[in-house]
């Protein structure tokens, strides 16, 4: 098709990735699984590697060149997140382990101390574990309750239901942008509008959303959004929080530690300034270099052509897997991300991702640590393809290949 | 056939494909004497496994329901049709010689038990990610036979 030269040349793309380039049992790698965790450019892998040897010491404290160095290039990565999402100061940007941590740091920061029994916040039932468990924990802690806002049988959210469970009791909305096993794209942008203007606060889970959409935090609007590295092409391990800086501001410290700190005695602890008040102990410097050169790779392609190219690729899937006899797609949304789950016959997805190993293709099989989107759509789990910029038209006709084999072996 | 085909042939053989269609001893056992829950987290696997025990420790009977992978149905399958008749130690020897040969590969004969089905099995072992597959039945058949009230789990 036309529309994918004009979008990009994707050849190129694949060839900056060199796990790519290697066979798996005898065949050419077909990694669909990004969305399990994307795999690094070069570019991304040699700024780790160039920072370990040439630039590593711990940040913020040393009076030596290195340490220069290496808090140059720390901190340097936190303003290219901050032009990333486009979030208003340095300040809202605070370094994490992953989207995991940052909910959590949210849920026990933020919610902890002001939650009342009786209380709500409200998820949706497609949600991954990271942003249902932290709210359930601090729910025990407090007698707080977890609300859920229903999804139909495409795996979109249902808005207007959704908007009639915020009430005066809603403490803080924790949505994902897009639901990794679904590929739904979530409609934040309405959910925050109603939300602001009661004043409750709007956790966005990222995760998903960062790799294929072009975000603008203050467009948007949500008061926080989490997300990780290694979903976007840098290494695991590197997260960030965004959030608004009058709520981080007003947040006590999460954790304690080196670096969280102005001043200690044994009397009293003065905490640190946005946005280190949130990063106790060494973070993962060498991490942050990656991600801050991921953010570099992405903004020199450019967000909206890749979702561009992805969406195109993504058509041609789901086209492709339409046209096999049994295939069942789970997760029609009208807008979705190029993210794939489906059944094939009666075969189970464990059994479908180890036949499909053998033919050189990964995609992801099982719940996709979303077991209550599983158990609303009445299924155990899926088999999920997704799709990056670094996959091609040759990667699906291999799955669809693949697919076809499975049939013949379980036939 | 290429060799990549055999390979996933070797792991799905004919045997394992019939005993995954077709499970043996498939349902409730009404007069169970000992139960135990199996699951494996990481797939959503989930069996119960029936054993009932006669007045001289021998098994009587054995049952099975639940859903999973055709790895774990074939193995609950198999295993049930292993253990049937034979005395509690056996089938807690049977436990312990699968679970060895599905993990390392060493193989010991069990003196008047017939393992030759499972040699289907074997394959298995070359699949890290699918051994707990094969696995869980025989570890929910030790957690039975041990009162064990907890569910067996491959984690």
């Amino acid at each position: 098709m036309s529309a994918v030269a004009q979008v990009a040349p994707a050849a190129d793309w694949r060839a900056d990735f060199p796990v790519l380039a290697q066979s798996v049992h005898g065949h050419p790698l077909a990694y669909l699984d990004s969305a399990a965790s994307a795999q690094q450019p070069a570019c991304v892998i040699d700024a780790v590697a160039r920072y370990q040897r040439e630039d590593h010491a711990n940040v913020h404290r040393g009076v030596y060149t290195l340490s220069h160095r290496a808090t140059e290039a720390y901190e340097g990565a936190r303003d290219k997140i901050v032009d990333f999402i486009n979030a208003n100061s340095r300040n809202e940007i605070v370094l994490t382990s992953g989207t995991t941590e940052s909910i959590n740091l949210v849920a026990q920061s933020l919610c902890r101390p002001r939650l009342h029994a009786g209380d709500k916040i409200i998820v949706t039932h497609l949600e991954h574990h990271a942003n249902i468990v932290p709210w359930q924990l601090v729910c025990e802690q407090t007698g707080a309750e977890l609300v859920v806002a229903p999804i139909n049988d495409q795996g979109e959210v249902e808005l207007d239901a959704m908007l009639d469970l915020i009430d005066d009791k809603t403490f803080l909305i924790g949505m994902a942008h897009v639901s990794n096993a679904l590929g739904t794209v979530c409609p934040v942008r309405k959910v925050v509008e109603h939300a602001k203007a009661r004043g409750i606060p709007v956790l966005v889970d990222g995760a998903q959303g960062v790799p294929h959409l072009d975000i603008d935090v203050q467009e948007l609007g949500c008061d926080f959004y989490a997300f990780s590295g290694h979903k976007m092409f840098g290494p695991t391990g590197t997260g960030v929080l965004y959030g608004r800086e009058a709520l981080l501001e007003a947040m006590p410290p999460w954790q304690g530690g080196g670096d969280m700190i102005l001043e200690v005695t044994f009397d009293k602890t003065i905490y640190n300034d946005l946005p280190y008040k949130f990063e106790a102990g060494t973070p993962n410097i060498a991490g942050v270099v990656g991600l801050g050169a991921a953010i570099d790779y992405l903004q020199a392609i450019g967000m909206p052509r890749i979702a561009a190219y992805e969406h195109e690729l993504h058509d041609y899937m789901v086209g492709e897997l339409k046209k096999i006899e049994g295939i069942r797609l789970i997760g029609e949304a009208r807008h979705k991300a190029s993210v794939q789950s489906f059944l094939l016959d009666d075969i189970h997805s464990h059994d479908l991702g180890t036949i499909l190993d053998h033919q050189g293709v990964a995609i992801r099989t099982g719940h996709h640590c979303a077991m209550p989107a599983m158990q609303r759509l009445g299924i155990s789990g899926t088999s999920r393809a997704s799709v990056a910029l670094y996959n091609n038209r040759d990667d699906i006709d291999r799955l669809i290949d693949a697919l076809g084999k499975a049939k013949e072996i379980f036939a | 056939m290429t060799r990549q085909n055999s390979e996933t042939q070797d792991l799905y053989r004919e045997l394992i494909l019939d005993h995954s269609r077709n499970p043996r001893h498939f349902g409730k056992l009404e007069n169970a004497t000992h139960t135990a829950d199996g699951i494996n987290p990481l797939c959503g696997d989930k069996l119960k496994i029936y054993v009932c025990v006669g007045a001289e420790g021998c098994i009587e009977s054995t049952g099975f329901e639940g859903s999973g992978c055709a790895i774990s149905v074939a193995s609950a399958s198999l295993m049930t049709g292993t253990v049937t008749g034979l005395h509690v130690d056996k089938a807690e020897a049977c436990c312990m010689e699968v679970t060895r040969r599905l993990t390392s590969g060493n193989k010991s004969e069990l003196a008047g038990i017939d393992l030759d089905k499972l040699r289907a099995l074997d394959g298995v072992r070359h699949y890290p990610s699918r051994v707990k597959c094969a696995t869980l039945a025989w570890h929910a058949l030790h957690a039975a036979l041990n009162n064990e009230t907890a569910p067996a789990s491959t984690e």
